[in-house]
């Protein structure tokens, strides 16, 4: 599972019965891991870890009935937004996700504070505290949201790249969704105008095994998802999402072809989602131990961890980082607790723009 | 110092729960994502994990105990390097749990506080001052569109046309033709057939910055993009905080056309005029349909604009004015009269008028209102018309039940009632779906007589 190695397009899993279909199609180019810096490393950990406290502490607020709703974790998936997202040119390229969005608008570097304090509902959330967990936004980030209708962001996501080839303005747009998302039909409507109109879009499936409680092996034919785009001729390339390095280096390989104006690409990011669903599943429908199995052996964060070592950085200096951005999200939880709830008149604003 | 550990509220609803089992015991060291507990509640069993690092200090509630609150607190924790101290209420400033949680606003005030507190309208807007001697030409409604269109893609490159045959075969109803010739292929862009992708794909590209017009070859089909149209179009300005704009037509025909059957024959207003965050707009004539398109293109918000096929062929007088844009918003009388007010929209005006002329040869004399906007629905100019006439009438070639008919006639009961001399009356299709043979489809359609005897019934009531 999360380990998979990241595999090119053109060879997908040898196995007897389904031979790779026979192409001369170009294709992208096989994507390396990532030769990262250490101050780069440094960044990638940082927003990680920044990301897993912060949605623990989410969960606790939950608990605690500061956040109320829906609210969709992103715990082992830390690695798929932040190696992706450090590829992107924040000036041009443009993003959107689904409901599962809180790492998403971290990776980004969007303040903690406005995001925590949206989930809390109060008028110093990034919506004003009208739009929750799963409706966050932020234009001048170019961050489209944040939709809670589940596979939307395709199609949204594919007109973001309209836009942008309509515009020239050589930006790109990435459109994350998930394993489940993967079977609505309009995603694949969207295929079909992204490669047909050759658009700017690079499509990327956060593969973390579940759709709320069925696996992928339960609702999907064709369950190596990076294929999904074959019969479009969208190029798939199949990527561990547990290794933010490979994330990154096929983010890279992915945005040449695009930015070349080859059309689409699909990336399929093999993760793994250690909370339920949202925060009301029970999450019966697999084994703890299956659970603490990927956190033991493939967590997004210890694989960075050994990186870091290896790479020089000391133990002193992690635990610093730890320290660092422990007081971050305390912050911003002690911001999103204090922070008043939206003035009363504020029900009646933003409904339309213009006045009738 | 030691974290206290709380009773979780782990669904939207939940108040209180049983602690059904510890997994852990005094003294555990444990870390962040242990499971410590399972917590039954009313829906299932569900698994409490630690947040932070240390050793268990004291549990303070065991298991098997029934009807915990939320929020008291069950467990502590020693974090790293903590002093064997007795637990100290940890987070000072943490917030009650959730039962003292602040209570949603509404529920805090029982008086009906919130209309009150609505933003005043502002200045309404009104037409267009023609100066007396401008020239009219008479075009059809599909030229006006069309015009419309063009005007508006010249002045804004932003705008483009998207939709299934709008270029090359110059629009399934012609609405388009032209446009591809002058504005080429990146501006007027066939579609695959694909009406749940194109609207979201148009949407999207209006929260990108663009001014997307999409055309629906009719709004029946648009029932396959209606999720874009409502959720993801109309409610994304107020979801953010007012941070992200969706200025988007989607338009094209809709209700009744000609014996094409139940599914290829039905009127939406209704259904989009009920949804905050969208205008609606659904004109009769040609100088509306050209003023009110390029008015809808303009504004930042989202707009359904419903046209009429049995319309498109009808040539009206326009005014041959520079840049003929009407206010959204804004019912128009057609004719002005004492004894009953008619109000209508699309198709159904032209029924108002034609049951009118008739009328005044029977000494009735009604005023038709064309409400041209669905929504925000232009109330004030009905309102006025029944405080002069005393008697309504509503005209609406769609589904008695839940119509734009119904809601006016809540309108004139709520803020009309005194004004009335007899009950509002409405001419609406039959509640069927509509039938293809011509016999049948004539009786389920509204038409001048049905009108006609509905003014004649409620003078009669009067």
């Amino acid at each position: 599972m999360a380990k998979a190695p990241a595999r090119k397009a053109a060879a997908p899993k040898q196995t007897a019965s389904t031979p790779a279909p026979a192409t001369n199609r170009e294709s992208p180019r096989d994507p390396a891991s990532y030769d990262a810096s250490s101050e780069e490393l440094e960044k990638f950990y940082r927003e990680m870890l920044l990301i897993r406290r912060f949605e623990e502490k989410a969960g606790q607020l939950y608990g605690l009935g500061l956040i109320g709703g829906f609210c969709h974790l992103y715990i082992g998936q830390e690695a798929v937004a932040v190696g992706l997202q450090s590829a992107l040119d924040g000036d041009k390229d443009s993003v959107i996700t689904g409901y599962r969005d809180h790492g998403h608008m971290l990776a980004y570097g969007i303040d903690p504070k406005v995001i925590m304090a949206e989930l809390t509902g109060r008028a110093a959330g990034i919506s004003r505290g009208k739009g929750g967990s799963m409706h966050m936004f932020s234009v001048e980030h170019k961050f489209y949201g944040g939709h809670g209708i589940v596979g939307a962001q395709v199609s949204l996501g594919t007109g973001l790249a309209f836009a942008h080839k309509y515009r020239g303005d050589g930006g790109v747009a990435m459109a994350y969704f998930g394993d489940g998302a993967s079977n609505q039909g309009q995603v694949y409507e969207s295929f079909n105008m992204a490669e047909l109109w050759k658009l700017p879009i690079i499509f990327v499936i956060e593969n973390n095994q579940y759709a709320m409680g069925t696996s992928v092996n339960r609702s999907s034919a064709e369950d190596q998802l990076y294929r999904r785009g074959e019969s479009f001729r969208i190029p798939g390339m199949q990527v561990d999402g547990m290794d933010v390095l490979a994330v990154r280096g096929a983010a890279e390989a992915a945005l040449e072809w695009v930015r070349a104006g080859k059309g689409p690409v699909l990336m399929e990011l093999k993760t793994y989602r250690y909370r339920g669903h949202s925060m009301s599943d029970p999450a019966k429908y697999r084994s703890r131990e299956e659970v603490q199995a990927v956190r033991d052996k493939s967590d997004a964060i210890e694989h960075l961890k050994k990186l870091m070592i290896d790479a020089g950085i000391t133990e002193d200096k992690l635990k610093d980082i730890d320290k660092e951005i422990r007081a971050i999200v305390a912050d911003s939880a002690d911001f999103a607790e204090s922070a008043p709830e939206p003035e009363l008149h504020e029900l009646y604003t933003d409904v339309l723009v213009e006045q009738y | 110092m030691a974290i206290e550990l709380k009773m979780p509220a782990l669904s939207p609803t939940m108040e209180e729960g049983t602690l059904a089992k510890w997994l852990v015991k005094e003294g555990d060291t444990v870390k962040s994502g242990d499971i410590l507990a399972e917590i039954e509640t009313d829906k299932a069993t569900m698994e409490f994990e630690a947040v932070d690092e240390g050793t268990i200090g004291q549990i303070l509630i065991a298991e098997g105990t029934d009807n915990v609150k939320v929020g008291t607190v069950i467990a502590t924790i020693k974090a790293e390097g903590d002093s064997d101290e007795a637990p100290t209420p940890a987070q000072a400033a943490a917030p009650e749990p959730k039962a003292e949680a602040p209570a949603p606003a509404p529920a805090a005030s029982p008086a009906p506080a919130p209309a009150a507190e609505k933003p005043a309208a502002t200045e309404r807007a009104s037409d267009p001052a023609i100066p007396e001697g401008t020239a009219m030409t008479k075009i059809t409604v599909r030229e006006a569109l069309r015009d419309a269109m063009a005007e508006e893609m010249r002045k804004d490159d932003r705008v483009f046309v998207m939709g299934e045959e709008v270029a090359e075969y110059q629009g399934a109803y012609k609405v388009t033709q032209g446009l591809l010739d002058e504005f080429g292929a990146q501006r007027v862009v066939d579609t695959p057939i694909t009406e749940y992708g194109f609207a979201g794909l148009g949407t999207g590209a209006a929260m990108g910055g663009l001014r997307p017009i999409i055309e629906f070859m009719t709004f029946n089909f648009a029932m396959q993009a209606i999720d874009h149209i409502i959720n993801s179009a109309a409610k994304t300005n107020y979801m953010s905080g007012g941070q992200m704009r969706c200025p988007i037509v989607f338009r094209g025909p809709n209700g009744a056309a000609a014996r094409v059957g139940a599914q290829h024959s039905q009127n939406y207003a209704p259904w989009y005029a009920s949804v905050p965050g969208l205008i609606v707009i659904a004109p009769y004539d040609a100088a509306d349909a050209k003023g009110l398109l390029k008015a809808a293109i303009r504004t930042e918000d989202p707009v359904v604009f419903l046209e009429n096929e049995l319309l498109y062929g009808r040539s009206f007088d326009v005014p041959e004015v520079e840049d003929f844009v009407l206010p959204i918003g804004k019912a128009r009388i057609m004719r002005e009269g004492r004894d009953v007010t008619i109000v209508s929209y699309s198709i159904g005006v032209g029924l108002a008028l034609e049951a009118a002329d008739q009328l005044a040869g029977e000494g009735i004399d009604a005023e038709v209102i064309d409400l041209r906007t669905l929504r925000p629905l232009d109330t004030v100019t009905v309102l006025a018309s029944l405080k002069k006439t005393n008697h309504l009438v509503i005209v609406e070639e769609g589904w008695p039940t839940c119509s734009i008919a119904s809601e006016l006639a809540m309108v004139a009961m709520e803020h009309g009632f005194d004004d009335l001399d007899a009950p509002v009356m409405r001419v609406c299709n039959e509640d069927v779906p509509l039938p293809y043979a011509h016999n049948l489809e004539k009786l389920a359609l509204i038409d001048t007589p049905r009108v006609v005897a509905a003014v004649k019934a409620v003078r009669n009531r009067a």
